[in-house]
């Protein structure tokens, strides 16, 4: 769980609690502090209290307990305007009656600069977001991926230090997010600016963030770098929820030099490493990634406890081979392996053995 | 991202075909005809399908309002009446000198003695009067009392002259063969077209003109042209007779006749209105209908006294526009709360915004007559909270106080149901964004919403301006003489003077300045923002 207490912290959230009806509590006590000039990244399912959090941090919504802090100062009695945070919302809010110069224009009206100034600072921002030569349509006129640049654009020309981002990419087809996910990150880097970025991708998450927030149920599950989130899921939510992962149930045999023995429920002994069981008999959940497991007996430790399996379908997919098995009584494991001059390509019906090293093998809660 | 590449054959198909419907100019179908011939075909029957769908509608709208505002926009300049039947009467007036105070001369009245005795048979000489009586009045009353006299005239000497003369006269028949003969009828004009007018008359009430009863003024008539025209050599025997006779009868002198009957017919301006109404349309009504008139020496304004309608036009304008005002002041935050509460709420709210709908119009105006008069709920409150004493209880009713707050109040709906369908399609996200950005709440709403509404501002402005412009019941009811609109003076004209004409013309203007406010609009504003809805 994130330190709550880091000393430079930028942006603070300290035993948040939020509620709308006053019986459930969407948002429960949360943690979290970032740096300043980190990208980070709240990601989770629909009905996770991800975009409350966000919310709460631009001054939409209040939070029913705890404080939330912005450089050090509480800003939970301060309205949403004087906040100076900028916002990219999703499905981008530019305002329809102006043009785009227009639109970029309005906060730096609003904060009474001179119309020299103005009009430089929003010809700079359109070049940084190469939309150079569209300052007179109007947003309707726009394509989504421009319209997302000009959105994009509108959230730093009055040069927020910190810019709130409510899944921008939603509405984008799968190129084009490919494209702006690195656009964004590129323009955050070079601004320096801090970034809390919401989307329910993780795929999004995993290729921009500094740090991602898993959230599930009002709580933060898991805070950690794209790398560890993906292969140290610290329980079973987050390994589920982020990338493709084969579960097998079952029960710790014992522990013995950091490695767990599992009797699985389906038949069957595997080594894993201990995450979240501490002790013999305890039920757990393992969790294993598709790319981690080996069929060729040759890589595997001597020693290594193998199961058997039953290729069940081959599914050919241009760079990778996925494999479905019949593993321990569970018909939905899953073998993806690198299409190589010498792969091997399963064939359905045939009898294999698996296995894999101890610790891509994590025993989680049950 | 690898693109994929189309295999380089693809294009030059395209490109070989490319040319050729280039150079011939047309695109062919497939069956060789021209493409545009055969689509236009193909929709065609679409569109008549189409066309036989809307079909009922279509001649019901074009039965039902169409005909109808065709049909005033031509009353409005009609004046047939005038012209069919004083015919000769006002031939003979276009000599006479308008200018002067003289009454015409003995030939306008014989004119009139016939135009008048044969309208007096018709049973329209009270239609022709009242028809004048709208320019001038008295004229109703003189065409009346007239034409009941008229038959009593002494006229009938000619006919009893022409009959003791010759008891051939007797007959109808002879009328009828002598005017058969053209050059008889060339020769007496007045007798022919009298002849005409009256057998005319005869068929048309389902009787033969050559038995019927003859009229002492077509003796008259003949005689009139027997004195002043030659007879032709062709004539027959008793007509050349008849026209020795007429040299030696003495004429019976009509001006005294029609003084005796009624003696305004001496009064030059009642011959005036005769000559300057004489033609079949008039733009009378419509200079009417802005306080002037014609006069001799064409149009000019009426008499201070007598102006009415400018007023009421300018009374009419400012009120709708106030009322339109006061429609947006208080819909304009209702529509807003309506469309940011919870659906389920606004729709219950809804229904007391449309629940004026359900109640009587007149039930809705007279609750407001009880509210406003001077012992009424509001002026008892006012004294009550000592806002105002008890004897200076305010006037709100039966003036134009009382008009806008009762028609603002009926049309207040109007202009809600409108502005909250544009509402409704303005995303909070929008102040949200404004708020993120900087902007105050009064800067957001009044730089990114309340733009953004304008459409519906528009709709409901429109809606309820061209309503309370043509409104009627209510300035009626609580409108006193001070509140009422030019509604008011159509329906009067409509209903009670009876005066179609000028009524439609005071509808044709005020369909006209809708129609030029709602162009001003659309150059202003332009009809392409105003949104019913989403």
């Amino acid at each position: 769980m994130a330190d709550s207490h880091a000393e430079d912290a930028f942006v603070e959230f300290d035993r948040v609690q939020k509620s709308y009806d006053g019986e459930n509590l969407v948002v429960k006590d949360l943690n979290l502090s970032l740096p300043k000039g980190e990208f980070l990244t709240m990601l989770g399912p629909s009905g996770s209290g991800k975009t409350t959090c966000l919310m709460m941090l631009a001054g939409f919504e209040t939070a029913t307990h705890g404080d939330i802090r912005l450089d050090g100062q509480p800003i939970n009695n301060i309205p949403p305007h004087k906040r100076g945070i900028g916002m990219v919302f999703q499905n981008y809010a530019l305002f329809p009656h102006m043009t785009i110069a227009e639109n970029l224009s309005f906060p730096l009206e609003v904060r009474k600069m001179g119309k020299a100034q103005r009009e430089a600072k929003v010809k700079h921002v359109l070049e940084m977001v190469q939309m150079g030569e569209f300052g007179g349509r109007r947003p309707s006129q726009l394509s989504g991926g421009q319209q997302q640049r000009v959105a994009l654009a509108r959230a730093l020309v009055f040069e927020a230090e910190l810019v709130l981002m409510d899944e921008p990419l939603g509405a984008l087809d799968k190129q084009l997010r490919e494209t702006m996910q690195f656009e964004i990150k590129r323009i955050a880097d070079n601004l320096g600016i801090t970034v809390v970025y919401v989307t329910h991708d993780q795929t999004e998450a995993l290729t921009m963030s500094d740090r991602v927030a898993v959230f599930e149920d009002g709580r933060i599950q898991q805070l950690a770098p794209p790398d560890q989130l993906y292969e140290s899921p610290e329980n079973s939510f987050v390994a589920q929820f982020i990338g493709e992962n084969n579960t097998l149930e079952g029960t710790v045999k014992e522990i013995k030099n950091g490695i767990a023995l599992v009797q699985l429920d389906g038949g069957g002994l595997i080594d894993c490493k201990p995450v979240n069981v501490t002790k013999a008999g305890e039920r757990t959940r393992v969790s294993i990634r598709p790319e981690r497991v080996e069929f060729d007996k040759t890589r595997l430790h001597a020693d290594a406890h193998t199961l058997k399996a039953e290729v069940l379908e081959f599914i050919y997919m241009g760079d990778i081979f996925r494999t479905r098995l019949r593993v321990a009584g569970k018909e939905d494991f899953i073998i993806k392996s690198r299409n190589a001059p010498d792969q091997v390509r399963l064939e359905p019906g045939s009898e294999i053995e698996i296995g894999w090293l101890a610790e891509d093998c994590r025993a989680l809660d049950a | 991202m690898a693109r994929f590449t189309f295999p380089l054959t693809y294009p030059r198909t395209v490109m070989t075909s490319a040319p050729d419907t280039a150079l011939s100019g047309k695109v062919l179908a497939a069956d060789g005809t021209p493409l545009k011939r055969s689509l236009n075909r193909a929709l065609r029957r679409q569109k008549l399908r189409a066309l036989a769908l809307i079909a009922p509608l279509l001649i019901f709208v074009l039965v039902t309002f169409i005909a109808p505002i065709g049909d005033m926009l031509f009353r409005s300049v009609e004046n047939q009446i005038v012209p069919d039947n004083l015919p000769e009467t006002i031939m003979r007036l276009e000599s006479w000198d308008a200018n002067g105070n003289e009454m015409p001369g003995e030939d306008v009245f014989e004119g009139m003695y016939v135009d008048l005795a044969l309208a007096a048979e018709k049973k329209v000489h009270t239609r022709v009067g009242s028809r004048l009586n709208y320019e001038e009045s008295g004229m109703s009353s003189l065409f009346r009392k007239t034409g009941r006299k008229v038959s009593r005239f002494e006229t009938d000497a000619y006919e009893d002259a022409l009959r003791a003369l010759d008891p051939i006269w007797k007959e109808p028949a002879t009328f009828a063969d002598l005017f058969q003969n053209a050059e008889v009828a060339a020769a007496l004009p007045f007798a022919a077209r009298t002849w005409k007018r009256w057998s005319t008359f005869v068929t048309e009430e389902g009787d033969d003109p050559r038995t019927q009863k003859l009229e002492p003024y077509l003796s008259a008539a003949l005689y009139y042209d027997l004195r002043d025209n030659d007879v032709p050599a062709s004539a027959p025997a008793h007509l050349k007779a008849a026209d020795a006779l007429a040299a030696e009868i003495t004429p019976v002198a009509l001006i005294p006749e029609f003084l005796d009957a009624e003696e305004d017919w001496a009064d030059a301006g009642n011959w005036r209105v005769i000559q300057t109404y004489a033609g079949n349309y008039t733009n009378g009504y419509f200079l009417n209908s802005i306080d002037m008139m014609k006069g001799v020496d064409g149009a000019e304004m009426r008499p201070e006294n007598e102006r009415l309608y400018i007023t009421l036009f300018v009374r009419t304008m400012i009120m709708s526009l106030v009322i339109t005002g006061s429609c947006i002041l208080l819909g304009y935050p209702v529509a807003w709360i309506l469309a940011n509460l919870p659906a389920r709420t606004a729709n219950m709210l809804m229904i007391l915004v449309l629940l004026p709908f359900w109640t009587s119009l007149l039930v809705r105006t007279s609750a407001w007559k009880i509210m406003l008069q001077q012992q009424g709920v509001v002026n008892d409150t006012l004294v009550w909270l000592g806002i105002v004493a008890n004897d200076g209880r305010l006037a709100l009713i039966n003036n134009q106080t009382g008009t806008i707050i009762a028609m603002t109040h009926i049309l207040l709906p109007f202009m809600i149901l409108p502005l909250y369908s544009v509402m409704q399609t303005i995303s909070p996200t929008y102040l949200r964004a404004a708020k993120s950005l900087g902007a105050n709440n009064w800067t957001a709403f009044w730089r990114v919403y309340f733009p953004q509404s304008v459409p519906g501002i528009g709709a409901g402005s429109i809606l309820v301006f061209i309503l309370s412009i043509g409104y009627y019941i209510t300035p009626e009811l609580v409108g006193g003489t001070k509140g009422v609109f030019i509604s008011n003076r159509i329906a009067f004209h409509i209903s009670s003077s009876l005066n179609w004409g000028l009524a439609a013309a005071l509808g044709a203007i005020l369909l006209a300045v809708v129609l030029l406010l709602y162009w001003a609009y659309d150059k202003v504003v332009g009809i392409d923002n105003v949104k019913l809805g989403g």
